[in-house]
């Protein structure tokens, strides 16, 4: 199964001042980047796909996944994933149970997936553990895992890595961009890191005020 | 908007309306206990005593034994409470099913819900037990402070202005108004009296007035018909030269009777009194009071009145609420009261006009030391027309309240 | 509703015309405007007071033990209702009170109470003193909620490193950004002290007494056509009220004047020291007070006779206790099913109500929603007794004539503000984004809010019901008018006992009052930590 997500002719505005025009398809597996500085509007671009932008700002042209017009659908129903740059694992649930969160209902032997989900990070036998003792990279694998569990069609990455230690980034460019193209999923990154975007080895668009 | 329109609407309707009268004719006592069996009946008396409590507890289930009704206490802190409720629901044009069905009251409280129509009857005349009280014999209970009762209520208990002291503090406790100002000027600070308007403060000014003034004849009829600053003046002159020895200096008060003896209690007083003769026993027995508490009645004795239970107009329950009026005049009842182990108030039965058995029931007496002596309440002052209460009570504040 | 009487407009007792006779009479009592500054002094003071404290207190904390057993202390006091905190305080402070016996015969040869004017002074300063009592524990926990949203923390080192001592760095930087977020509870103390019924009845000056405590004997009055006159009074008491939330907003605005330049002076150092222990002791002082009074209920509770100057009963006797049993357990159940049906009701409509502010959007500044907050509030602002007989005659004409709902509505009415106080900024707080991540997820916004907003948030919620349910269990003046005392709960079972004036009696009730709500308070402090022992993450939101 592969996916494809299309922003057709997307015109971002603040009060009648553009911020943001884009037209862009991104095929399976593709990471397009987008950089821009802050107040650019890549972050509300990211929020306008992903089903929750501020209603202060107004937006023309549509998202469509799949050749599917997904622009009305609420954010719930549209299957985008998402990293922030926290890991925002949920404190109130354990490791197994942030990873089983995402997951579709009805997915056959959950625990059996979760188990090689944490070898695959090298985390074995961490499902019990309360999230807040997992250290930065820790976690942001866990939050990666979660994502790519609840099977989505395309994803969304806001500044994923600018939280983390500078020896770690790299590392965990590699895995998230790695795990991305495996599972042939479009992606947009917004950052304002020239590595995020080197890494990614996509198209880039920049963004100027 | 909308429910203040329709509370106008009820507001009109209430007035064309006209008082309603549903309830089972009085003299039918067959009737009336049969309508009876069944019903709840609120009686909102006032809760401040474990002892009363208890007692109405006690009433409750004898009366849900012998007829059936329930009597749900409901306790206040103050009678006004609950004739507030009585108005309020007058007021939205509640008219038949009120939430008080039987109420525990007198003097001030009854004047007012008779003036403003709030009480149903008459009905006490027609309750069995009432002839044991011999009316005709007793005219206390069926006048409630001059004002004659007209069977709008129904007697159930006496009280009697009693002082009390601790024996072990004070040998000789003063035994007339005259003598406390005496007592006083030698113990500053060791007396007071409730600050007006309380109920038993109030009677204390009656209480002072009634010994001090000349003629007493004007003050059994509406203050307006008589010369209310010449009658009073030798109060005022009493209070001003009593003020000065008083608990505080006579610049604060306690709040009622209770708050005073709780004064008693801490030694911070060394003489108090109550409306209640059987209190200070009782509070020795609850470890409040010294042990050597003893109490009496003024030379020439004291104000005391009879209380009273009466039927708001707007009572569902007026069937169940006579019943419970009738049992409370039952000699059974009446001698339970009495009991200083009970509650200790004293009956509105002519006693020594009831046959022998009923008449035994009352002879159980108790040698409790704290109680007042034997016969000691058999000269009792009766109460003035209501309107001196009020017009004391203004007076006093225009005097003694700060700008 | 208070209002038509008030023009001489009550069918019932006969007018039948609007006048203004019962202004007359009103203004023709001896000590109203005595009783008019007394309210208002009292209303300004206390909250003067209690918030010059709880900022005292916040800016000089360093996260000692002491300061963290301060925190522990004062917030079960919230709790205590301030009638049973009131009856405390008048046992200690009183000449013939447990600070007189502890110094006496020894230090002072008093064998007998020295007559002396300290409970129910003509001037307030014990009714003050007990108010503080109750509202510093409420402004201090409402500021604790507020302050994690302004950071102090990295606020007071920025002004540290810039050469401030800490808590002048604290006053100076956190003061001004947290003040508008307790204005509103704040705003609810002046309200609160300026039209309190129950403390100024045992603390306050009785001659005269203050406006409120005048209005409810005149409710209460014999002569029902004084009727009139309480009404006009209920509304000159909101006039008072009023009054003192004006002075107090335009006080505020010289004193932000004020304060700018005296953030803007450049002193660093001077009195820091100072102000850092005057906060420290005052908060410790009156907790202290507040418990040692609450003890002493206790003793009384459990005493036998009890001599002056003796520190301690000559004996015990469980009598007190085992005598009001039968009928504890009654009005417990009563107390408790009122209690918990109100705090839920409150807390749904509350929750419904923040959430559907967070789904729609809007902010708290709209001119609609602002309103709508006004008007949840009134019943805070609104002196009680006034508002009472007006929404009794009004549920009565509408028919409504069952007690229980009755008595659950009116609670509601007052748990229902308190309950939003306590949740709003914590559920205005929450980062949209974990809602934002749980929506990429798949999750609908319905099982958003179950499985993400409601458990990170128990720990306020919880909090927040038991606010509601310490509000509930003392409210006296909504209980008895609007349920016609058919519903006997501890409170109002302990203010009629208390009229019996035995304080063996009232130490045993008014023990019961203030230790229910602390049961509450255990629950929502202890069942998160039980419920996330294992979650350090959850830590922080509690």
């Amino acid at each position: 199964m592969t996916h494809r997500l299309t922003l057709e002719q997307v015109r971002l505005s603040l009060q009648h001042r553009a911020l943001v025009e884009l037209d862009a398809t991104i095929g399976p597996g593709e990471v397009l980047t987008i950089m821009g500085p802050s107040g650019s509007g890549k972050s509300s671009l990211l929020a306008w796909v992903a089903g929750f932008l501020n209603p202060v700002f107004t937006v023309s042209g549509r998202v469509r996944l799949d050749g599917c017009d997904i622009t009305r659908l609420p954010a719930e129903q549209r299957r985008i994933g998402l990293l922030f740059q926290d890991a925002m694992l949920f404190p109130h649930l354990s490791v197994e149970g942030n990873l089983r969160f995402g997951m579709p209902r009805h997915t056959p032997d959950k625990a059996a997936r979760i188990q090689t989900a944490l070898e695959e990070i090298g985390l074995p036998g961490f499902g019990d553990r309360d999230p807040a003792t997992l250290s930065g990279g820790q976690q942001a694998r866990v939050a990666l895992m979660r994502l790519l569990l609840s099977d989505p069609c395309a994803v969304l990455l806001d500044e994923p890595f600018s939280k983390l230690d500078a020896h770690l980034r790299h590392e965990m460019r590699q895995l998230v961009f790695g795990h991305l193209h495996r599972a042939k999923l479009p992606s947009l990154l917004v950052t304002h890191d020239r590595e995020d975007a080197a890494d990614a080895a996509g198209r880039v668009i920049e963004l100027t005020n | 908007m909308r429910s203040i329109f329709t509370l106008a609407t009820l507001m009109v309707a209430t007035l064309l309306a006209g008082p309603s009268m549903a309830a089972p004719a009085p003299d039918d006592w067959k009737t009336v206990l049969s309508e009876a069996r069944g019903q709840t009946v609120y009686w909102n008396a006032w809760g401040g005593d474990v002892r009363t409590n208890d007692y109405i507890d006690w009433v409750n289930r004898q009366v849900q034994a012998k007829y059936g009704v329930d009597v749900v206490h409901v306790k206040v802190d103050d009678t006004g409470v609950a004739v507030s409720r009585v108005l309020a629901e007058q007021t939205a044009g509640n008219r038949r099913d009120g939430s008080v069905d039987l109420i525990w009251l007198n003097g001030e409280n009854f004047a007012a819900m008779r003036e403003h129509d709030l009480l149903f009857g008459p009905f006490a005349r027609h309750l069995p037990n009432f002839s044991l009280t011999y009316p005709e014999h007793n005219p206390e209970v069926v006048t409630d402070f001059t004002l004659p009762t007209d069977g709008y209520e129904s007697p159930w208990g006496k009280a009697q202005i009693t002082f009390y002291y601790d024996s072990a503090r004070i040998a000789s406790p003063p035994r007339s108004i005259e003598a406390i100002l005496d007592w006083a000027r030698h113990h500053p600070g060791r007396f007071t009296y409730p600050r007006i308007p309380d109920f038993t403060g109030s009677t204390f000014l009656k209480q002072a007035l009634l010994s001090l003034t000349a003629n007493p004849e004007p003050l059994y009829a509406p203050v307006e018909e008589s010369d209310f600053e010449s009658v009073t003046a030798p109060l005022w002159d009493y209070l001003e030269a009593l003020h000065p020895h008083l608990w505080r200096d006579g610049r604060q008060f306690p709040a009622n009777g209770p708050a005073m003896r709780r004064l008693m209690a801490d030694g911070e007083l060394d003489l108090a009194f109550t409306f209640n003769p059987s209190e200070p026993a009782a509070a020795v027995d609850d470890f409040e009071l010294p042990p050597m508490t003893r109490s009496y009645v003024l030379d020439g004795g004291t104000l005391g009145n009879v209380h009273f239970v009466a039927i708001p107009a707007n009572s569902p329950h007026k069937a169940g609420a006579m019943v419970v009026a009738n049992f409370l005049l039952s000699p059974r009842a009446q001698a339970h009261k009495q009991d200083i182990t009970v509650w200790g108030d004293r009956t509105v039965l002519d006693v020594t006009r009831l046959d022998d058995p009923a008449r035994k029931a009352f002879a159980a007496t108790s040698d409790n030391p704290a109680l007042p002596p034997r016969g000691a309440l058999q000269t009792t002052l009766p109460e003035p027309h209501p309107s001196w209460m009020t017009a004391l009570q203004e007076e006093w504040r225009k005097r003694y309240i700060r700008e | 509703m208070a209002v038509l009487p008030a023009f001489g407009y009550l069918p019932a007792l006969g007018g039948q015309a609007l006048s203004l006779t019962p202004w007359q009479d009103l203004l023709a009592q001896p000590g109203l405007a005595r009783s008019v500054i007394l309210s208002f002094t009292t209303g300004l003071v206390t909250t003067a007071v209690s918030v010059v404290v709880v900022l005292l207190f916040l800016a000089g904390v360093a996260g000692t033990r002491l300061d963290r057993w301060i925190q522990r202390l004062v917030s079960p006091l919230l709790s205590v209702p301030h009638a049973a905190a009131a009856f405390g305080l008048a046992f200690l402070i009183a000449p013939s009170g447990l600070i007189a016996r502890f110094v006496s015969p020894g230090l002072t040869g008093w064998e007998r109470p020295p007559d002396w004017q300290i409970v129910q002074d003509p001037w307030g300063i014990s009714l003050m003193a007990g108010l503080i009592l109750k509202e510093l524990p409420f402004l201090l926990l409402m500021s604790l909620a507020m302050l994690p949203q302004l950071d102090p923390v990295r606020r007071t080192q920025m002004a540290r490193s810039l050469g401030y001592h800490p808590t002048l760095a604290w006053l100076k930087v956190v003061t001004p950004a947290l003040y508008p977020l307790i204005r509103l509870p704040i705003f609810a103390v002046i309200a609160y002290a300026s039209s309190v019924v129950d403390v100024a009845m045992i603390l306050g000056p009785t001659m005269p007494p203050t406006l409120a405590v005048s209005i409810l004997s005149w409710f209460h009055d014999p002569d029902l056509s004084r009727r009139f006159m309480a009404s006009a009074g209920a509304l000159l008491q909101l006039g008072v009220t009023a009054m003192a939330l004006l002075t107090w907003w335009m006080l505020e605005r010289g004193i932000r004047y004020l304060g700018y330049r005296w953030v803007m002076n450049g002193h660093r150092r001077r009195g820091d020291a100072m102000l850092r222990n005057t906060g420290k002791i005052l908060i410790l002082l009156a907790t202290l007070t507040a418990f040692i009074g609450l003890g002493s209920l206790a003793l009384n509770s459990a005493a036998g006779f009890w001599h002056f100057p003796d520190l301690l009963p000559q004996g015990f006797t469980p009598r007190h206790w085992q005598h009001a049993l039968p009928e504890l357990s009654v009005s417990l159940i009563t107390t408790l099913v009122v209690a918990i049906i109100s705090t839920l009701a409150a807390l749904i409509l509350v929750l419904a109500a923040l959430e559907n502010e967070q789904r729609t959007g809007r902010r708290p500044s709209e001119a609609r929603l602002q309103s709508a907050q006004g008007l949840l509030y009134l019943p805070l602002i609104v002196p009680q007794i006034a508002f009472l007989f007006g929404l009794a005659v009004v549920l009565e004409s509408l028919g409504i004539r069952i007690p229980s709902v009755m008595v659950v509505f009116g609670h509601l009415l007052f748990v229902l503000p308190y309950v939003f106080l306590a949740l709003s900024e914590a559920y205005r707080r929450f980062d949209p984004r974990w809602l934002h991540l749980a929506a990429s997820l798949g999750t609908s916004q319905n099982a958003a809010f179950w499985r993400i907003r409601f458990p990170m948030l128990l720990g306020p919620i919880l909090t927040a019901i038991a606010v509601g349910l310490a509000i509930s269990i003392g409210l006296y003046l909504p209980t008895q008018l609007l349920g016609a005392g058919r519903l006997p709960t501890v409170t109002t079972e302990a203010v009629a006992l208390a009229a019996g004036g035995s304080r063996r009696i009232i130490g045993v009730w008014a023990l019961t009052q203030a230790c229910l709500p602390l049961l509450g308070f255990i629950l929502a402090l202890g069942l998160p930590r039980l419920l996330w022992a294992r979650r350090q993450g959850m830590k922080g939101t509690l």
